[in-house]
């Protein structure tokens, strides 16, 4: 692999002049809107509003524990999307991560059990992703290597799956989940204090990861554009302490101390929920794995144009199989949180909207699927927004019917909004 | 010229199924030469270069580069040997930036593996900038806002910038406009003055005839001739091109029916 950039051919009388004129940060958002490229503007913007009427029509929705049961709520869906949006990116979709979601709590859970093989928690959760992984690939070699369309491998895996899912829990019907390392990662909250040094600790690795950046435009003789990075920065730590801020002031009931007055309801402050944290692991490392390695670059190049990344000798078929593989161990991942939430396995395990929750997430939150187009993040906006509609409707008295047809409306216009922009794009490339 | 071409490809086939795309073409190059590849439409010349560039494999035939018999199984291959090809669909990534196409498949890193964007961004800058290439408002702009003379820059400048020791151009100017063809044709003079060798492609006799040193006729397949330019004329390479001339397979006539193939 060659580093040096050989210039073979210089200079064919160079017209002098700053071909890349300064621009502001407004002039530069105005231009991205009017050529379609909306990042997650929409996703904010629909956030905010949703969040507002809920505040003013549900009561109890605008509350400290409201919010971190939302975080809850979304955990489980979020992991599902992070994999959803690599199989996007690529152009293909994945049917059958419900319930691959499903096989992993089952391996989990099955491996775990006490009258069982009783493994510890760590190895259940590696093993159970260990069988996703190599199904997911599976089923992306059967899609990259013999060419089956992936709508039909992974639709023939999701009855397969499910198939496997009722015969093994026909007899049983519930598997309890006890193990810990299991359960605390949705049961789990960290303390106020360690809950504000996670804060820190993100808000300070970031600051360094930018600075770092920086500095490399300098080392690299780039014009250096401090202002974005420091308006991502204050963006971040907002986040953060936010979070955590809200999390810390949350409380659950709990049983009172001793000597209490009996009109008195007792609660017990919670904190920054360990799965939030690890909805942030997986989104640091996903979205860092989509654009600072050269396999995500090469998921990029196999979405936007496969034939192009062909000629530019990039293994396709690997790309592809790698894809469906993260694909698989992100729906486990998502499969475990979901379970613990339940701390047990049933039938239902990984049926119902899990599957079109999981990809609306991804497509509410800008990844197009027409291939690559989109973040990692997208995802999780997108989860966060149909975790709000689910939460206010649920709270607001509303049925599950009104759930679904608002969670729909809200796809439909999202999935609008990306057919527009990339038109809006196609025609400001002409 | 007693030194050996650059490359050389002898009795080269291939078939798509029933077809018979090449049939025992020979072709060759020579350092610092421009060499003109016309025919007709199918007449395999896009096929042609697909096999030197590793996309297609060959069913049977000999490619020698640098004097060395070599066999080439895919694009790194090629690439490998200093082999670049613009192709005529641009093989772009719409949806990736200036930078990112440049280096699509030969990403530099950093020492932890990290895409090392601030040297792959100013390489490109460098790039563009020697070949002249200052219409493009920002290298961080998806290729898709390009327009069609930009992208055909995009693509030129993505084959040289690596150590290549062959460029082949297909159809290089069948999407510009005046000026940029121009721009291009000197580019491709240029190229092969600092001793690279080009191969272009092109329906434009015109062009060919003011920057090739020697032509190939391809017909139907079969190589017809190579042709000095300074000793031919249009006239006599349009009529390779559609009545064919009979050069080593005998008993067609140079009016000979069309072949099936």
């Amino acid at each position: 692999m060659s580093t040096e950039a050989d210039v073979v051919a210089p200079g064919i009388g160079l017209p002098e002049g700053d071909e890349t004129e300064q621009q502001t940060l407004w002039q530069r958002a105005v231009g991205n809107v009017k050529s379609g490229n909306l990042g997650v503007l929409p996703v904010v913007i629909g956030e905010v509003l949703i969040v507002t009427y809920f505040s003013f029509t549900a009561t109890n929705f605008f509350t400290a524990g409201n919010f971190v049961n939302v975080i809850l709520q979304m955990a489980g869906v979020t992991m599902i999307a992070f994999g959803v949006v690599f199989v996007l990116l690529i152009a293909e979709i994945d049917l059958s991560i419900g319930y691959l979601s499903g096989i992993a709590a089952l391996t989990a859970a099955t491996l775990q059990l006490p009258d069982g093989r009783n493994y510890p928690g760590w190895l259940c959760i590696l093993l159970a992703l260990g069988v996703v992984a190599i199904i997911g690939a599976a089923q992306g070699t059967v899609v990259a290597k013999v060419g089956v369309p992936s709508f039909v491998v992974t639709l023939a895996g999701l009855l397969i799956w499910q198939g496997v899912i009722l015969r093994e829990l026909q007899v049983r019907g519930v598997i309890q989940i006890e193990e810990d390392w299991i359960n605390k990662t949705a049961t789990y909250y960290f303390s106020a204090t360690v809950s504000w040094i996670i804060a820190a600790l993100v808000t300070g690795l970031y600051a360094l990861v930018a600075l770092s950046g920086l500095f490399g435009q300098q080392r690299a003789g780039l014009k250096v554009r401090p202002l974005p990075a420091l308006a991502k920065l204050v963006g971040v730590a907002v986040a953060a302490f936010g979070v955590v801020a809200i999390c810390t002031h949350a409380t659950k009931p709990a049983a009172c101390p001793e000597g209490t007055p009996l009109a008195e309801v007792c609660t017990q402050p919670l904190g920054l929920p360990l799965a939030a944290v690890l909805m942030l692991v997986f989104l640091v490392g996903l979205t860092f794995l989509a654009k600072r390695t050269t396999f995500g670059r090469h998921v990029y190049a196999v979405g936007g144009n496969a034939e192009a990344a062909r000629r530019a000798g990039i293994n396709v078929a690997r790309v592809r199989i790698l894809v469906f593989m993260i694909s698989g161990i992100m729906a486990g991942v998502g499969g475990l949180i979901l379970a613990a939430r339940l701390q047990s396995v049933n039938l239902n395990v990984g049926g119902g909207t899990l599957l079109l929750d999981s990809i609306s997430a991804a497509v509410i939150g800008g990844v197009s699927l027409f291939g690559g187009r989109g973040e990692v993040r997208g995802a999780l906006f997108g989860s966060l927004i149909i975790a709000t509609i689910a939460n206010g409707l649920n709270i607001g008295g509303y049925k599950t019917g009104t759930i679904y047809i608002v969670t729909g409306a809200i796809l439909l216009g999202a999935v609008t909004l990306d057919t527009v922009a990339r038109r809006l794009q196609e025609r400001s490339g002409r | 010229m007693s030194e050996t071409p650059l490359l050389e490809i002898r009795d080269l086939s291939k078939t798509f199924g029933s077809v018979q795309a090449l049939t025992d073409v020979d072709f060759e190059v020579r350092r610092g030469e421009v060499m003109a590849l016309v025919g007709d439409n199918g007449a395999g010349k896009s096929t042609l270069i697909k096999c030197v560039a590793g996309i297609h494999g060959y069913d049977s035939g000999e490619i020698s580069f640098d004097g060395e018999a070599v066999s080439i199984h895919g694009p790194k291959d090629a690439a490998k040997l200093g082999i670049e090809v613009v192709y005529q669909d641009l093989a772009l990534c719409d949806n990736l930036d200036v930078v990112q196409n440049m280096y699509l498949g030969r990403e530099v890193r950093d020492f932890l593996f990290r895409l090392n964007e601030p040297v792959m961004e100013q390489h490109t800058a460098e790039t563009l900038e020697s070949l002249a290439v200052t219409t493009i408002r920002s290298i961080r702009q998806p290729v898709a806002s390009l327009s069609g003379g930009q992208r055909q820059s995009v693509a030129v400048a993505k084959a040289v910038q690596w150590n290549s020791r062959l460029v082949i151009l297909d159809e290089p100017t069948a999407a510009l406009g005046v000026a940029q063809t121009r721009q291009v044709l000197e580019l491709v003079k240029r190229l092969a003055e600092q001793g690279l060798s080009v191969v272009l492609i092109s329906h434009n006799l015109h062009d060919i005839f003011e920057v090739a040193t020697r032509i190939t006729v391809l017909r139907l397949g079969r190589d017809v001739g190579v042709y000095e330019r300074d000793k031919t004329t249009e006239q006599e390479i349009v009529h390779a091109i559609t009545a064919g001339v009979p050069t080593k397979i005998a008993g067609i006539a140079e009016t000979a029916p069309e072949i099936v193939a």
